[in-house]
């Protein structure tokens, strides 16, 4: 037991995300490079008309940034909700064969308040996108 | 702090950063490729030839386009917020290239006396840092569609968002039934007990079904492309982008689809075990058993990819509605199902 504790520790170090920082810095660096490249390269004939938002050739009216549908806001708000539930199964699938039948009731309980949640936002209406 | 660092000699940062490079130009060239052949794939299946006038067979069709749009003007519109402007693509190219740190591409190579791993970072939090990154995704093209300060491109950026974060929930839940299996999150360590035993989708058929539906959404591909429905969005989400920024938004989709076909096949399909032969007799091959796992593992990556592209070509594209439908009414049920159904069964049978 002791000998797997060690093996997880070493394979947790920060020896192992290291090779992560300089990949970070190597696509940062390459991204720069082709923004600016490109930039350079292109021509450059601005003019008014060339610079206005495209909207279908119909004549702009008003800013885009408006209120808009509570829907998508709604859908936000509950998947924090419900990946928050999600990330606590995975301790549980990882240690699940040690925890036994009593690690799957206590997880069966926890699907059922899950549950309970999920059919209440359906029963609420919150994902009707029909209408 | 001082004994890590030591641990961190000067051999092992240029060796990863050889892989680095590697890894990132190859997925960077294939992902010009995979354009090329979604082309040819489309004329084959709509009786036509496709792109044949650079190079012998239109070969050099990827690097004509990829030159067009390095050329373009870059037009930044007056309403945007030019900052967010430029970081939005930037963002979404960049989740898509840091996804590929801890893919496991091979088993170890040796060169120069050092045995060298083909992944560059084995953590063993591997499948969970996928997911981190995947869902910064979708900052990029949230941040694009709203720096436009356009209207069709605000409404592609919010179904863009909101299709993606949806289809994670059921994504997530789809994987917890195998970790139940393999009891672990380190990839390599997966695809080392698939060599050993069997492929994972055969041990979980209804979870690799629900992951499959789930990364076409994230991909944003048909028929989850509601986020560029060219029909009553323009472009959708880059409806105002241009020149190489465009590129971005175009290169980072094909360069999701092939990360997430070789991650598919990593987890459900053995990774670089090729099936039917022992690894483990033939060990004195060396470097070559590297390399044919490396062509085993590509071989996979390229049929899920052409999966991608034959869905796209055969099925029309879902109204909003079914798709928050089938995303939260059917998937998060069903995977929630699998698991319990597989909970139960490993602990009945399997674990005495």
């Amino acid at each position: 037991m002791d000998f797997f504790f060690l093996q997880v520790q070493a394979q947790n170090s920060a020896e192992n995300y290291f090779p992560i920082v300089i990949q970070i810095l190597f696509a940062i660096g390459l991204l720069t490079l082709m923004i600016f490249g490109s930039d350079l390269l292109g021509p450059k004939r601005k003019t008014a008309d060339k610079l206005q938002n495209f909207e279908s050739g119909i004549e702009i009216k008003g800013n885009a940034r408006q209120p808009i549908a509570i829907k998508y806001f709604l859908v936000a708000i509950l998947f924090v909700l419900f990946d928050v539930e999600v990330i606590f199964f995975y301790p549980y699938a990882i240690n699940f064969r040690a925890l036994k039948w009593e690690g799957f009731l206590a997880v069966v309980l926890f699907v059922s308040s899950f549950l309970a949640g999920f059919i209440y936002i359906f029963k609420k209406g919150a994902l009707k996108w029909e209408e | 702090m001082t004994t890590t660092f030591l641990l961190i000699d000067l051999p092992m940062i240029l060796e990863k950063f050889v892989l680095i490079l590697v890894v990132v130009m190859a997925s960077l060239g294939i992902a010009m490729y995979t354009t090329f052949a979604e082309r040819k794939v489309a004329a084959i299946l709509q009786d036509r030839r496709g792109p044949n006038r650079a190079g012998p067979f239109g070969i050099l069709q990827p690097l004509a386009d990829g030159m067009k749009l390095f050329f373009k003007e870059e037009i930044i519109p007056n309403f945007s917020s030019k900052a967010l402007f430029v970081l939005g693509p930037g963002l979404a190219m960049l989740t898509a290239i840091m996804t590929s740190a801890v893919i496991p591409w091979g088993d170890k190579v040796h060169f120069f006396n050092r045995d060298i791993s083909l992944q560059i970072a084995d953590i063993n939090i591997g499948i969970l840092y996928i997911f981190g990154v995947l869902s910064l995704g979708v900052y990029g093209i949230m941040i694009g569609s709203w720096a436009s300060n356009n209207k069709f491109s605000l409404l592609g950026g919010l179904r863009a968002a909101s299709q993606i974060i949806s289809y994670e929930l059921a994504m997530g839940i789809s994987l917890i039934a195998l970790l139940m299996i393999t009891g672990t999150l380190s990839l390599k360590e997966m695809v080392v007990q698939q060599q050993n035993g069997y492929w994972n989708v055969v041990l979980q058929p209804l979870g690799f079904l629900i992951f499959l539906i789930c990364s076409f959404a994230e991909c944003n591909r048909t028929p989850f492309d509601l986020p560029e429905a060219e029909n009553e969005l323009i472009g959708g989400y880059h409806t105002e982008y241009s020149s190489m920024k465009l590129g971005f938004y175009l290169f980072s989709e094909y360069i999701n689809m092939f990360i997430s076909s070789v991650v598919m096949s990593t987890l459900f399909f053995g990774g670089y075990d090729v099936p039917f032969f022992d690894e483990a007799a033939h060990a004195d091959w060396g470097n070559w058993l590297a390399l044919i796992g490396i062509a085993a593992l590509m071989f996979k990556a390229v049929c899920f990819i052409f999966l991608f592209m034959w869905v796209r070509w055969t099925i029309p594209r879902f109204r909003y509605d079914q798709l928050m439908h089938l995303g939260w009414r059917i998937l998060i049920p069903l995977a929630l199902f699998n698991m319990l159904v597989t909970g139960g069964v490993i602990l009945y049978f399997f674990n005495k």
